[in-house]
């Protein structure tokens, strides 16, 4: 199969499966790494802080980005189409039926079952960011001192950020763009990824 | 043909004003297409909001294919979701080809290692905020946890888990109605 075929056809699974908004593609993301090896769990990392500071949906800036990092801008353009695509079919039937659809049992009761579906699957998605992030798989290989294993400054700013993300009134409504500009300063001023 | 071009620029206005989606599009989407332009009302406008978030993709990307369905047809639904996808395809891909050509640095190397822990917050924030909206009981909190468990420990394709959890919903949400 082409490459161009094969991003049109894994976005558009990802567009007709992923159900809440822009990181229910996520999990599907992980999903074509681990199948194809496009890009790896920090690539996407990467992707995702990109995709959360510029503007534009994230689901379709993941999209564009994971296309192009894939296969050059008509990669970016097929993957988006691809993503989209199922939105339209589906939202196109359903305008001509608008109110059976939103008073139908069958589909409260679906979404019943899906909304925390797609929360456990972006869960998942999340801990194996967190896994790359705390644990230091390489380091503990060569020395095998435990110590090593944890990656302690990461953890420290982790627990620093959640707290003003989500617990300090005062900067816990700022835009996500805000923190992921100070993290890269973080970053840059100590080193965090160990280059010089 | 002029109203399809307006759809086009209303919509890629919308899509290069908003920062992150969904939530974050709704202020811009009253204004440019209740106020402005009397596309809907308002409460079409939430209608097609709440399909948008309960039908599966993008959010921000379903509402504008309602809108411009409402407005000009099938052609219109397509052209108001080309519209605002369209400032993304630009940005990004400038975005990424410069990334890519820079990421050999160290200043690069090491901003990214901070950002990645931003990421790790982020995405646990999103899920603690998903996670009061769609764990409500016991049934919910036992699919959430059998789903996210089973994308950890097997290799099965998300697609699946999202099927067999719209099948139980269909299943076990009849069932607590029914004892009530």
């Amino acid at each position: 199969m082409s490459i161009y075929l094969q991003l049109f056809y894994e976005f558009f699974k990802a567009g007709l499966f992923a159900v809440g908004g822009g990181m229910a593609t996520l999990p599907f993301l992980y999903n074509i790494s681990d199948k194809t090896g496009w890009f790896s769990y920090g690539q996407l990392a990467d992707m995702v802080a990109i995709s959360e500071s510029t503007p534009g949906p994230i689901g379709v800036n993941m999209a564009t980005y994971v296309g192009f990092t894939t296969a050059g801008i008509p990669g970016s353009i097929i993957a988006t189409v691809g993503l989209i695509t199922p939105s339209i079919i589906i939202i196109l039937i359903i305008a001509g039926f608008l109110k059976a659809f939103q008073d139908s049992k069958y589909v409260k009761s679906a979404f019943y079952g899906l909304r925390p579906a797609s929360t456990g699957l972006i869960a998942a998605a999340g801990l194996s960011v967190v896994a790359l992030v705390v644990l230091q798989k390489d380091l503990y290989a060569e020395s095998h001192n435990l110590i090593d294993l944890i990656n302690l400054p990461n953890i420290v700013l982790m627990v620093i950020l959640y707290f003003f993300t989500a617990r300090f009134k005062k900067t816990k409504g700022l835009h996500p763009v805000v923190f992921i500009a100070a993290s890269a300063v973080i970053g840059i001023v100590f080193r965090f990824g160990g280059a010089v | 043909m002029n109203k399809l071009l307006d759809l086009f620029l209303t919509f890629a206005r919308i899509g290069g004003l908003t920062f992150g989606g969904g939530y974050a599009m709704l202020p811009i989407l009253q204004k440019e297409v209740v106020e402005k332009r009397g596309w809907a009302t308002e409460e079409e406008l939430m209608d097609y909001y709440a399909i948008g978030q309960c039908t599966p993709g993008i959010i921000a990307v379903n509402t504008a294919t309602f809108v411009g369905q409402r407005t000009g047809g099938v052609i219109g639904g397509i052209v108001a979701t080309l519209g605002v996808v369209f400032p993304s395809l630009i940005i990004i891909s400038v975005i990424a080809a410069f990334i890519q050509n820079f990421a050999d640095l160290a200043i690069v190397q090491n901003a990214f290692a901070g950002i990645r822990v931003c990421v790790c917050v982020l995405i646990f924030n999103a899920v603690l905020k998903l996670w009061k909206k769609s764990v409500v009981d016991k049934i919910t909190l036992v699919i959430f946890l059998a789903v996210m468990l089973g994308s950890i420990l097997t290799d099965l394709s998300p697609i699946l888990f999202v099927l067999m959890a719209g099948v139980a919903g269909i299943f076990l949400s009849k069932k607590e109605a029914q004892t009530k």
